[in-house]
Parts: structure tokens; C-alpha cells; sequence
């Protein structure tokens, strides 16, 4: 309803307010949960080299991030699967 | 009667601390509730200038913590409401002349006379905001609309959780509608999506606040301050009202006409 609602005000989406608040959740998920930007590339490395000795992904597809609902957070990990090769499918 | 301990904090300093507790008390002893506001903040002593009480300070906090003077002696009436009294901060102390332990003992022997207890706290996360936390029912939280005063009203909110004192009710202040209007200013919806907290108060910048405070005279007195009926509003939910919150989008848009056209144009 904001969205909409900043739309009919004529409120841009660049505006500094909405940088501010972009800004904000994301210092806040790393204030709340203690875990620094850097601690989050440590840990997307290390799943990166566990998940690889197993499957075959590609590092630079793989997305570790804090997400946030109300004041619950979460660590999600994102790592895409390589494309199924054809011959597997057809066995 | 048993008084509720209330205590405003922010963590961040300048945010309007002050301003507020010294306004929602004015505004409870003008509904008839017995209220004392008690300045925690040792060594910055400023409750009493905002109230204009200031030239009666006899006794303080930390005379009475140590023994100098009896509750009693400390407490200064204000005269323009007989409902009212400060418990003034020690100016040449510091804060850890007072422990957390003193404060629930002050607040014990208070809650007998009064309906309201207000603590002001200190600026920060230490020692002063722990004494100010110790004795509190309730906590209301004060920020600015700003980058800043949001990230350490969250910072206040996890602590209170961790304390056992949380969520905490929050005071948005200062809110500038022109800015919000522009987009250069974090409106309602975006402060409290990022902090996730429950809404007590929404109080518009207004000269009407440092010209009250300049001549010692809470806004809360005015009646034509918007800051003033701002923090009106607070004392009335407070005390479990109802209150409606007024829009602080900087514009009478369609929908305030439309209320205003049902309302019969009642006011303006």
C-alpha cells in the first residue's frame, strides 16, 4: 500500500528517503544479527568448497545474504544447480 | 494508588529525550494524574530548565540516594500544575553515583503518591541507561526520522529485549511533513517497517518546542502547539485511549478533506 501510495504522492523511488531506508535494513541485519559483511563472504566460501566436493556448482553463482521479516532473520543461502545434462534425463 | 514507571530513551542523544518527558508529564498532571518526572541523567542535569523549574532545585537524585535528603525534600511541585513534580538529576556528579539497585528503591517508595512515574534517560547504552531501565513498567523509545537515531532505537529495542524490558512503544519526532512529502525524509510506515515496533507517538518539528523550552514552559501547554497536541495525544494513550495518529505526509490530501468535509469542517 506505501509503494502505491508513494506513487500517487509522487514520491520517486530514487528519492533520499528510500535510500535511507535501503540503507537502514541492510546495517540493521548485520547490527541485529552480529554477522559482518565479511563474516557472511567467509561463510559463502566455505559452503562453496563443502557443497563442491560434492556437486558440481559455479562459485560465482552462489548468493549468501541476511534477510529479514519484522524482527526474525534468517542466513540463506542461494546455490543453483548446474544444468541437468540431457543424458541423465533420458536414464 | 500504584504508579506506572514509565522511561523515555533513544540511545542516541538530541533525539528530543528531554523534550518528551517533560511534555507527556505536563500533559498527564493537566488530566488530573498525579505525576513526578524523574531526571536520571547525572551529571547533565536538564529536565528542570525544559520545565522552567530550574531557580527550586534544593535537593537531587543523588542527595537522596546517599542519604542527604529524604524523597520529600527533592521533589519540586510546579506550580502551574498541582499534579506535577521533578525529582531533579545531581549536576556535578556522574553516573555512577546511582546504581540500578537505588533506582528501583526510589521508584518503590514513589509509586505509593503518584499515578506516573516518567524516568528520562540518558543518552547511550551504559551505565545511565541501565539505571534508567531498572525500575521501568513500560519504555517508550524516542527517534528522529533519520539514518541515524533509527539505527540506535534499534540498537535500544534489542537491549530492552535482552533485559526483559522490551519491545518498547516508539515516538517518532521531529518529522518534518514537507521532507516526508519530498521524499527526503523517512516517512511513518518506513520507520516502523525497519524497527518493527509498536507506535505510541508522532510529534511534527515545531518551533513552538524551543521557544516553550527557551522560556521554560512545555509546549504540552500550549494549545496551538501541533507538538504540544502531539504529545497530548501520547499522555491519552497512555492512559489506554484511543487516540488517532495525525497524518505527517506534509499535505492535506483527499482523504484528510474527505474526513474534514464528514466531519462538518469542524476544525481546521
Amino acid at each position: 500500500m506505501t509503494s502505491l501510495l508513494d506513487r500517487l504522492v509522487g514520491r520517486k523511488p530514487s528519492s533520499s528517503a528510500q535510500a535511507a531506508k535501503e540503507r537502514l535494513k541492510i546495517v540493521l541485519l548485520h547490527d541485529r544479527t552480529d554477522i559482518s559483511p565479511s563474516l557472511l563472504e567467509d561463510i559463502k566460501d566455505d559452503l562453496i568448497r563443502i557443497v563442491s566436493q560434492r556437486i558440481d556448482i559455479e562459485p560465482s553463482n552462489v548468493q549468501v545474504r541476511l534477510t529479514q521479516e519484522g524482527r526474525e532473520h534468517r542466513l540463506v543461502a542461494d546455490i543453483p544447480l548446474p544444468a541437468p545434462s540431457r543424458r541423465r534425463r533420458l536414464t | 494508588m500504584t504508579a506506572t514507571v514509565v522511561t523515555i530513551t533513544s540511545g542516541k542523544g538530541g533525539v528530543g529525550k528531554t523534550t518528551a518527558t517533560a511534555n507527556i508529564g505536563v500533559a498527564l498532571a493537566a488530566l488530573g494524574k498525579k505525576t513526578v518526572c524523574l531526571d536520571s541523567d547525572i551529571g547533565l542535569r536538564n529536565l528542570d530548565v525544559i520545565l522552567g523549574l530550574e531557580n527550586r532545585i534544593v535537593y537531587d537524585l543523588v542527595d537522596v540516594v546517599e542519604g542527604r535528603a529524604k524523597l520529600r525534600q527533592a521533589m519540586i511541585k510546579d506550580k502551574r500544575l498541582p499534579d506535577l513534580q521533578l525529582i531533579p538529576a545531581a549536576q556535578t556528579r556522574d553516573k555512577s553515583s546511582v546504581s540500578p539497585k537505588d533506582m528501583i528503591a526510589v521508584c518503590d517508595e514513589l509509586r505509593k503518591g503518584f499515578d506516573w512515574i516518567l524516568i528520562d534517560s540518558p543518552a547511550g547504552i551504559e551505565r545511565g541507561f541501565r539505571n534508567a531501565i531498572a525500575p521501568a513498567d513500560r519504555v517508550i523509545i524516542i527517534t528522529n526520522p533519520d539514518v541515524s537515531a533509527v539505527r540506535d532505537a534499534d540498537r535500544i529495542v534489542g537491549l530492552l529485549e535482552a533485559e526483559a524490558k522490551g519491545p518498547g512503544q516508539l515516538i517518532i519526532n521531529r518529522i518534518k511533513p514537507e521532507l516526508v512529502r519530498r521524499g527526503d525524509m523517512l516517512d511513518t510506515a518506513d520507520v516502523l517497517e525497519i524497527l518493527a515496533i509498536d507506535l505510541i507517538g508522532l510529534v511534527p518539528e515545531d518551533e513552538a518546542v524551543l521557544v516553550s523550552s527557551n522560556r521554560g514552559t512545555p509546549a504540552a501547554l500550549l494549545e496551538k502547539s501541533k507538538a504540544g497536541q502531539a504529545f497530548r495525544d501520547i499522555a491519552r494513550r497512555l492512559l489506554g485511549e484511543e487516540v488517532p495518529f495525525a497524518s505527517m505526509d506534509g499535505q492535506e490530501g483527499f482523504r484528510d478533506r474527505l474526513a474534514r468535509l464528514v466531519r462538518g469542517g469542524a476544525r481546521s
